[in-house]
């Protein structure tokens, strides 16, 4: 079997939302179908609705206003597969002027041999390669997590903090609280 | 679901993180080296879509923002290619999405004010899912080259974003196809960020006169690789025992 290399990656650009968010582009008027991603909770499912309030900072300490996020977690059963109540994928640009990017999704269950956890995916102008990372939550026993042990002493970067709705996080690019990103 | 890990991913087809020619990876580059880690359910894992999730237009980025009747401005072409593995297989029933500027290099979006001005027939946004054979197609017209501030006299190459997903979020991507014969490819620090000239090559469409329909429109053909699993290791019995 011959074996074919990857296709390069190039940055998202500061336009990524035309084609993946299109309503912040103000494409609103376009006869297209929905927008992906948007929504995670699609009906009544079982398990604890939470907001997971997410930004991005550069190395400036300045919010990044033109990125794009996407997480990919279980069900709160631990399951890798939804149903038409729950899509365990959700997409969100940061906002244009606060870069505040905001999920509305269910607190993850632990999927077999690791602690509850969401992976995070983020692309933007000056990223060239889509950054892998995950988020944990600080009430769950993570004593036992496999990844989350490989952080060592950066393995806060990846830890949540509880708010009133849910959880906020912040990823920070680079810096002395530089985020772990992972190869995975 | 195939169980089979992806491999290890070939980090020298991809960007570095820091491009001192690209300005915007000053302050977005991680300095800290990406940590390894094995691969979990969470990352051979991924979302599916189905046609459902579309439009009957997604994939006609000529009218699928034009008014009843008109069509968008420039160029005619077909963008096609076939979505493959890093085994030569097809993948099927993938989303691949694309975005780019109009036939004048002008985006459509609020933070895009270059003078050349909007089409308002064209969005610049476009969606399919592959077919049974792995293969993709959109019809559109051929962005225009664009200037952008990177400290100088800085112009894109004509490009069209593309976003991928496989079977795994190990496989996600996002990257940008050019066309063959363009100078700026040459003179771009975001195409030359891509250290290996045979990788950047592998993003550049040719013109494909078999798909050019006459009087129509003209076909460029671009092939996307996914990342591989890795080889599957086959127990090497001697015959007849
Ligand atoms: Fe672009």
């Amino acid at each position: 079997m011959p074996q074919l290399k990857e296709s390069p990656s190039q940055t998202a650009g500061p336009y990524v939302h035309i084609g993946c968010t299109p309503q912040m582009a103000g494409l609103e008027a376009r006869a297209m179908g929905p927008q992906l991603g948007e929504r995670m909770v699609l009906g009544s499912p079982t398990g604890d609705r939470i907001t997971l309030d997410l930004h991005v900072f550069d190395g400036a300490g300045d919010a990044v206003t033109d990125a794009l996020i996407e997480i990919w977690q279980p069900t709160p059963q631990g399951q890798f597969t939804g149903d038409d109540q729950f899509c365990n994928w959700g997409r969100q640009a940061t906002d244009l002027t606060s870069g505040q990017a905001v999920f509305q999704t269910l607190k993850p269950g632990a999927p077999v041999g690791q602690a509850p956890h969401i992976l995070v995916w983020i692309v933007a102008r000056g990223i060239g390669l889509g950054l892998t990372t995950r988020i944990y939550f600080p009430d769950e026993d993570n004593a036992d997590d496999p990844v989350l042990a490989l952080a060592g002493d950066r393995a806060a970067t990846l830890i949540a903090r509880k708010t009133a709705g849910g959880y906020a996080h912040a990823v920070h690019l680079q810096g002395p609280s530089e985020t772990v990103f992972f190869d995975v | 679901m195939d169980d089979t890990p992806f491999a290890p991913r070939d980090f020298s087809v991809h960007p570095p993180p820091l491009w001192p020619d690209y300005r915007s990876t000053h302050l977005r580059a991680p300095q800290q080296p990406l940590l390894q880690m094995p691969q979990t359910q969470t990352e051979m894992t991924g979302p599916t879509f189905g046609h459902a999730a579309l439009g009957p237009l997604d994939s006609d980025l000529i009218v699928n923002y034009a008014a009843a009747g008109q069509s968008a401005q420039g160029p005619r072409i077909l963008v096609h290619g076939k979505l493959l593995d890093g085994q030569g297989r097809a993948v099927p029933g993938k989303l691949i999405e694309v975005w780019q500027a109009n036939a004048g290099g002008r985006y459509r979006h609020v933070n895009d004010g270059y003078l050349a001005p909007l089409d308002d027939n064209f969005g610049g946004c476009g969606r399919c899912i592959t077919a049974p054979d792995g293969s993709f197609a959109f019809r559109t017209v051929q962005p225009g080259p664009y200037p952008w501030p990177n400290g100088g006299n800085d112009w894109r190459p004509a490009h069209i974003h593309f976003s991928v997903f496989g079977d795994g979020f190990a496989q996600r991507l996002i990257t940008q196809m050019y066309f063959e014969g363009d100078p700026h490819i040459a003179r771009c620090p975001i195409a030359q960020s891509i250290p290996d000239a045979a990788a950047l090559d592998r993003l550049v469409a040719r013109l494909d006169m078999d798909r050019t329909v006459a009087m129509d429109i003209r076909a460029y053909r671009f092939d996307i690789v996914l990342r591989g699993r890795q080889a599957t290791v086959f127990e090497n019995k001697p015959q007849g025992t």
